[in-house]
């Protein structure tokens, strides 16, 4: 098992266990409030919690913080950036293309505070990929996107899944988009998973 | 010197209440904190005058580290009151008065004994006002950054942890801060240095001035306390902000906003 949690809970939110393959998707919807970014967040070793998560059957607590986050990667809602240009936030020996996101070579030397919305997220999701995570902690990875460019990042993330044999846990609001992409789906409401449905093989 | 009486000082008293009644005007509250802060100035420089008059005339290292320890506690104090976000229980109090203990004191012992070189080490004429003004200027870049740091760390919380998401140890996502803060907190003994003599003439030489002493005896000295207050506020400053930032993570380095206080205004 890629990703396993077992009794996962904070003020609010839990116990949760939970458990994606290496090459799966599940895909996690609820209302507003109902713990989905306070669940990511966990996962993602963010915030204080109880109980633990496990990496390829290796807890966190025996992984150091940081690996532990390039490796269960999370992407949020909304993307920060602290530098300058685009390249500052990469690193140095990133083999990615930015073509794989459509935007041109140059790109790289663009000032980030004139990136479209749009730019934003598609870098942001292209910078998570930069560290090569196993697992992925998507929140709604295509949500300001033209369909054009949320087709795209769906299959830049499905190539990733696939020759990464990554584990993802996908937030989306989308009925058509989470039978798309996902295997599983789960629902969270007021801080308790329930299972909808199981995959349709 | 010309002695002022108490009429005198009483003509100055009368210039600060015309402050707070034209301030009063801005602000209620404003009056009211520069009252305050006048009558603390008089009855605190008043009872400290005869404490030191009761500590020249009885000489032991037992006093001089009890008044010196008072002064710390107090200093320890006042760095944690007006900090919009400082660190919950105690820490504010505890990293502010450790760092001043460490620079300060630290710098104090060694001007008195390496430089100054006073019989006994601990002469109270030397010791105490030495350790006044390094306190007192420590104090300030102590509480300075610090306040710096804690909103800092608050405002840009998303930022550092976008950081930390992307795999940055707590120490590179907040390095900047940090940076901005010592900076924050040295900016103020860098200008009174850049501007001494030439814009601002320092309180400690005019008061020695106005004593009666030579001028240029007055200039070294007012050098040595400006390179000290300078190397005890950078001490100070770096101590603090090293061990505020610690303290803004846990050992799985979150970043732990429940560690600071709620907003105060």
């Amino acid at each position: 098992m890629r990703l396993r949690a077992e009794g996962l809970r904070c003020e609010g939110l839990g116990p949760i266990d939970l458990a994606v393959e290496a090459g799966d998707c599940l895909c996690l919807s609820g209302p507003s409030g109902a713990g989905k970014t306070r669940l990511l967040r966990m996962l993602a070793d963010l915030d204080p919690h109880q109980g633990s998560c496990y990496l390829d059957g290796v807890a966190s607590a025996r992984i150091p913080p940081p690996q532990w986050r390039k490796q269960v990667a999370l992407l949020p809602a909304e993307s920060r950036w602290w530098g300058v240009s685009v390249a500052d936030h990469f690193p140095t020996d990133c083999l990615l293309e930015l073509s794989s996101i459509d935007l041109p070579d140059k790109a790289w030397q663009w000032h980030v505070d004139r990136l479209s919305s749009g730019e934003r997220q598609r870098l942001a999701l292209l910078r998570v990929l930069a560290n090569q995570p196993k697992v992925l902690l998507l929140y709604e990875p295509t949500a300001n996107l033209d369909t054009r460019n949320a087709e795209r990042i769906e299959a830049l993330i499905a190539d990733y899944q696939c020759n990464h044999q990554a584990a993802v846990i996908w937030v989306s609001h989308d009925a058509a988009q989470i039978a798309r992409v996902s295997q599983r789906q789960l629902r969270i409401e007021q801080g308790r998973l329930l299972t909808t449905s199981e995959a349709a093989a | 010197m010309t002695h002022l009486s108490a009429f005198d000082l009483a003509i100055a008293a009368l210039l600060v209440i015309l402050l707070a009644i034209l301030s009063a005007r801005v602000q209620r509250d404003l009056a009211v904190q520069i009252l305050i802060a006048a009558l603390r100035t008089t009855v605190q420089l008043l009872l400290v005058g005869l404490v030191l008059k009761t500590l020249f005339t009885h000489v032991h290292w037992g006093w001089v580290g009890l008044m010196a320890t008072f002064m710390l506690l107090v200093a320890g104090r006042e760095v944690t009151a007006r900090q919009a976000r400082g660190l919950t229980r105690g820490w504010g109090i505890a990293v502010g008065t450790l760092s001043m203990f460490l620079s300060s004191f630290a710098v104090t012992l060694f001007a008195l004994i390496a430089i100054i070189g006073t019989d006994p080490w601990y002469a109270p004429q030397y010791a105490i006002p030495l350790l006044g003004m390094l306190l007192g200027n420590t104090m300030s870049g102590v509480a300075i950054s610090m306040d710096r740091l804690t909103q800092q760390a608050y405002q840009q919380r998303a930022e550092i942890e976008a950081r930390l998401m992307l795999g940055q140890s707590s120490r590179e996502a907040l390095r900047d801060y940090k940076r901005d803060a010592v900076r924050a907190g040295l900016i103020p003994i860098i200008n009174a240095m850049a501007a001494a003599g030439v814009v601002s003439l320092p309180g400690m030489m005019t008061g020695q001035i106005l004593a009666g002493a030579e001028p240029v005896e007055a200039v070294k000295y007012q050098i040595l306390i400006m390179f000290l207050i300078a190397v005890g506020t950078g001490l100070g400053t770096l101590a603090a902000v090293g061990i505020a930032s610690r303290r803004l993570f846990d050992e799985r380095q979150r970043l732990r906003l429940d560690r600071l206080q709620s907003a105060r205004s």
